[in-house]
C-alpha cells in the first residue's frame, strides 16, 4: 500500500465513490455497505468479484463470503448465477472473477478426470496441484454438498435397502431422476455399473434435484432421484440415503476458489466462514431459502450475525 | 466450422442411430410432440378462429389475446407446469399447446375475414343458412389462410419442443441439454442440425397442403 | 404474492436486464432488416435466398444458438451480446419478409409520379417509399418486439441474466411465485412496449389515423 501513487489514490477514492453511488442506487438496502466499511475499502482499495453458480445454496455460500469481505472492507462485486463450470472456470483464469464457492470433489474431476483422490484431505492436496496457475482453494468447510442416490422410505424399507450394495438385489432396470449431465459423470450410470454392477437408466430433469426431482421419486415415476446432500428435500420427504462404502461419489466439501487478488485478509474472512459452515449450517441455510423463499442476503447476514462473524 | 464437420460426423455415426436414445427414436418422439401438440391446438383454436370470423364477435377478445399469448415464455411456462404437474409430458405439451394458439387462431380468423362480402351476401342471397354459409363458404374460402397458420405453428412448436427435455420428457431436447450440460457442442448441435431437418420437412409438408387446400371447396383438414 | 413483495429489488433488476438485451436486439433488427428487405425486392436474385434463409434461421431452436454462436463469434458463452446477436438473427427472420413485402406492394402510381416530380432514388427512398410502407413495417415491429421479449428469457438456462433467471432459480427452490412473478413480467412488458410502438406509431405515421392529410405530410 505504500508505493501507491497519488492519482492511484485518487482514482481508488474515485472508485470507492461510485461503489458507494451503485450501492445506494441499487435498491437492496440490505447489500448496502455502511460508509465507515466503503471508506476502509478505499484503505485496502481493493474490489473482488464474487460469483456464484447457478444453484440457490451457492449463491448462499457466495454470500456469506461477501458479506465477510465487505465486514473486511473491501468493495465486492457479486456476479451471481453463473452457469456451468465450463462457462465460469474460465472466467477465474482470465481475472474476471476472483471468488467461487465451489465443491472440492468435482472440481478436482473438471482439472483431472483420471484421479484417484477419494478421500477431503486426498483431494485438498490434489487440487493444490491441477489448480491452473493464479488460482487456489482456500481451506475447505466440513459442509458437503454432494450427489447422492436417494429411495423413498416405503421403497427401501420393502426391499430393505440402506446402501448401494443393496441395489444388486433388485431385478429390472431401475430409473434415476438427474440433471442430464449425471449421464456421462464417474459417478453416475457407468460407474454404479462396474463399482456396484448395478444398472440404472438416467431420467434427465433439468431442476439440480429440485422439486420435480422430488416429485418424481414421491410419485414413483423413477425409483431413484440423484439428490444434493444438502438439500433439505431429503429430510422433509424421509428419503433414504443409500450409502457409498465404495467412495463411488466423491466427497464434495464447500472450498472457495479464489484468484491471486484474493490477499490474506480476504482468504483469513473466507475462512473464518468455513471453519463455522458444518453439514447442519448448510442444510439450514437451504431450507430457510427453500422453505421460507428467503433472501439470499437474508439468509446469509442472519447466520453470520448468529455465528458473530458480522 | 469445425464443430459442423463434428456434429454431421455425430449425426451420421451408426452408434448414435438406434436405441432409447438413438436419433430414430428421439426424432420420432419429437414429431410426436409436435403433431400432438399442433392437433390439439387446432382443436380449440380452429373452431373458436372459425367462430369469430363468421360472427364477427369477440374480434377484439381474439387478437388481444393472441398477442398476450405470444408474449409467453414458453420456458417459464414448462416451469410452471413441470412444478405443478411433474415430470413427464403433460405439463410441456400444455405448453406447446399454448404456444401453437395464437398461430392458428389468428389464421382461422383471418381466413375467413378475408373473404369477400359480396361472396357472402351471394350465398345468403341464394337461401343459404348462417350454418351452410360457414361450412359452404367461409371454411373452404378461409383454408388456405388456416392452414397457413397451423404451419407457422407447427414450425414454432417443433423448435420449442426442444425445452420439454428440460423437464424430463424426451424429443431432440435430450441431446440438446446434454450436450450445453457436458460441452459436447457435437451432440448439441447436431440435435440442432435435426431439430431444422424436422423444420424444412414440416414446412414441405405444410406447403404442399397449402397447395391442395387452395382452389375452393377441397377439404384435406 | 410475499416472494413478490420481499423481492421487488430483485425483480427490478431482473427486468433492467432483460430490457438492456431485448431493446438493441429489436433495435438491431429493424434498423438490419430495411436495408436487407429493400435488396430482397429491389434485385430478384437475392430474393429467394434471402426470404427462404430468414425462414430456416427462424426454425432454429433458441438454446442452441445462444450456446454455438460464441463459438463462432468468438466471445464468451455468458457474454449478453451473444444473445443479443442471436435474437437480432430471429429478428431478422421476421422482419426482412415483412420489409420486402411492405415495399413490394405500393402503389406503384405513386412511386411514378415521385420519379416524374425529379425526386432521386435515395431520396424517393427515405420521403415516399420507406413511410408509405410504415403500417406494414410497425406490423412487423411489433410481432419482432413481442417475440423477442419472450425469447430473451431462455438466455437465462446459460446463466445469462434476465426474467428467465426466475424461472431456472424459482424451478430449483420450488417457489411458484417466483416463476410466476417472472411469466407475468415477460407478458407485461411485451405489451407495455407493444402499445409504445403503437403511439410511436401514431405520432410517426399520423397519417394512418387521419386519412385526410396527404402522405408526404410526414417528410
Amino acid at each position: 500500500m505504500t508505493n501507491l501513487s497519488r492519482r492511484g489514490v485518487l482514482g481508488l477514492a474515485g472508485l470507492a465513490g461510485l461503489a458507494v453511488l451503485s450501492a445506494c442506487s441499487s435498491s437492496d438496502p440490505l447489500a448496502t455497505p455502511s460508509a465507515s466499511t466503503a471508506t476502509s475499502a478505499a484503505m485496502t482499495g481493493a474490489t473482488l468479484v464474487v460469483g456464484s453458480q447457478q444453484y440457490y445454496s451457492n449463491e448462499i455460500i457466495a454470500e456469506l463470503y461477501a458479506q465477510v469481505l465487505e465486514k473486511a472492507g473491501f468493495t465486492v462485486k457479486r456476479q451471481y448465477q453463473i452457469g456451468q463450470r465450463e462457462v465460469y472456470l474460465p472466467e477465474l483464469e482470465s481475472g474476471k472473477v476472483d471468488v467461487m464457492p465451489e465443491y472440492s470433489g468435482n472440481l478436482l474431476q473438471f482439472y483431472d478426470k483420471k484421479t484417484t483422490a477419494k478421500d477431503p484431505a486426498a483431494i485438498q492436496t490434489a487440487l493444490g496441484e491441477k489448480l491452473p496457475s493464479g488460482l487456489r482453494v482456500l481451506t475447505a468447510a466440513a459442509a458437503t454438498d454432494q450427489d447422492s442416490y436417494n429411495v423413498t422410505k416405503a421403497f427401501a424399507e420393502e426391499h430393505s435397502l440402506t446402501s448401494l450394495e443393496d441395489l444388486v438385489k433388485l431385478s429390472g432396470k431401475l430409473k434415476v431422476a438427474a440433471n442430464s449431465e449425471f449421464a456421462t459423470r464417474p459417478y453416475g450410470p457407468l460407474g454404479l455399473k462396474s463399482v456396484y454392477g448395478v444398472d440404472v437408466e438416467s431420467v434427465p430433469v433439468e431442476d439440480s434435484g429440485g422439486p420435480l426431482t422430488v416429485k418424481a421419486l414421491k410419485d414413483g415415476t423413477v425409483q431413484l432421484a440423484d439428490i444434493y446432500t444438502a438439500d433439505p428435500a431429503i429430510t422433509k420427504e424421509g428419503f433414504v440415503t443409500l450409502a457409498d462404502p465404495k467412495n463411488l461419489i466423491l466427497p464434495q466439501n464447500v472450498t472457495p476458489l479464489v484468484s491471486a487478488k484474493v490477499d490474506a485478509t480476504a482468504a483469513a474472512a473466507i475462512e473464518k466462514v468455513n471453519a463455522q459452515l458444518s453439514m447442519a449450517d448448510l442444510l439450514s441455510l437451504n431450507a430457510k431459502s427453500v422453505e421460507q423463499a428467503a433472501k439470499s442476503a437474508d439468509v446469509a447476514r442472519e447466520w453470520l450475525q448468529m455465528k458473530n462473524l458480522l | 466450422m469445425n464443430y459442423f464437420a463434428d456434429a454431421l460426423a455425430w449425426i451420421v455415426d451408426p452408434a448414435h442411430l438406434h436405441g432409447s436414445n438413438g436419433i430414430l427414436a428421439r426424432s420420432a418422439e419429437h414429431l410426436w410432440y409436435t403433431l400432438l401438440a399442433v392437433a390439439l391446438a387446432c382443436l380449440v383454436a380452429i373452431p373458436a378462429g372459425w367462430y369469430v370470423g363468421h360472427t364477427g364477435r369477440g374480434r377484439g377478445f381474439a387478437v388481444g389475446l393472441s398477442g398476450a399469448v405470444r408474449a409467453v415464455p414458453t420456458l417459464g411456462l414448462i416451469t410452471l407446469f413441470g412444478i405443478l404437474l411433474g415430470i413427464g409430458l403433460t405439463g410441456p405439451m400444455l405448453a406447446f399447446v399454448v404456444l401453437a394458439i395464437p398461430s392458428i387462431l389468428a389464421g382461422a380468423y383471418a381466413g375467413v375475414e378475408a373473404i369477400d362480402p359480396a361472396v357472402l351476401d351471394a350465398a345468403r342471397a341464394s337461401g343459404m343458412t348462417e350454418w351452410q354459409v360457414l361450412r359452404q363458404v367461409e371454411i373452404p374460402l378461409g383454408l388456405p389462410l388456416t392452414v397457413a397458420g397451423v404451419r407457422s405453428a407447427a414450425l414454432q412448436v417443433v423448435a420449442t419442443a426442444t425445452l420439454a427435455a428440460y423437464v424430463g420428457a424426451g424429443g431432440l431436447g435430450r441431446y440438446l441439454f446434454l450436450g450445453l450440460k457436458t460441452q459436447d457442442y457435437a451432440q448439441m448441435l447436431a440435435g440442432s442440425l435435426l431439430v431444422v431437418a424436422l423444420a424444412l420437412i414440416s414446412e414441405a409438408v405444410f406447403s404442399t397442403v397449402q397447395r391442395f387446400t387452395t382452389p375452393a371447396g377441397l377439404r384435406t383438414l | 404474492m410475499r416472494w413478490v413483495v420481499d423481492n421487488v429489488d430483485v425483480l427490478a433488476s431482473r427486468t433492467f436486464a432483460h430490457l438492456a438485451i431485448a431493446l438493441p436486439a429489436i433495435a438491431l433488427s429493424v434498423l438490419l432488416a430495411v436495408p436487407l428487405g429493400w435488396l430482397a425486392e429491389r434485385f430478384r436474385w437475392l430474393r429467394s435466398p434471402l426470404l427462404t434463409g430468414s425462414g430456416l434461421l427462424y426454425a432454429i431452436p433458441s438454446l442452441p444458438l445462444f450456446v454455438v454462436l460464441p463459438l463462432v463469434i468468438g466471445t464468451g458463452v455468458r457474454d449478453p451480446l451473444n444473445i443479443v446477436i442471436a435474437l437480432t438473427l430471429y429478428g431478422l427472420a421476421l422482419m426482412v419478409p415483412s420489409v420486402a413485402d411492405a415495399l413490394r406492394t405500393l402503389d406503384s402510381r405513386v412511386l411514378d409520379s415521385a420519379n416524374a416530380l425529379g425526386y432521386g432514388p435515395v431520396r424517393r427512398f427515405f420521403t415516399v417509399d420507406l413511410p408509405l410502407a410504415g403500417p406494414t413495417l410497425l406490423a412487423g415491429v411489433r410481432v419482432v418486439s413481442v417475440s423477442t421479449i419472450s425469447l430473451v428469457t431462455v438466455g437465462a438456462v446459460l446463466g445469462v441474466p434476465s426474467l428467465g433467471l426466475l424461472f431456472t432459480d424459482g424451478f430449483q427452490r420450488g417457489i411458484i411465485a417466483e416463476v410466476v412473478a417472472g411469466i407475468v413480467l415477460t407478458v407485461l412488458l411485451a405489451l407495455l412496449l407493444d402499445r409504445l410502438l403503437v403511439l410511436v406509431g401514431r405520432v410517426v405515421l399520423p397519417w394512418t389515423h387521419q386519412p385526410s392529410r396527404p402522405a408526404g405530410a410526414a417528410a
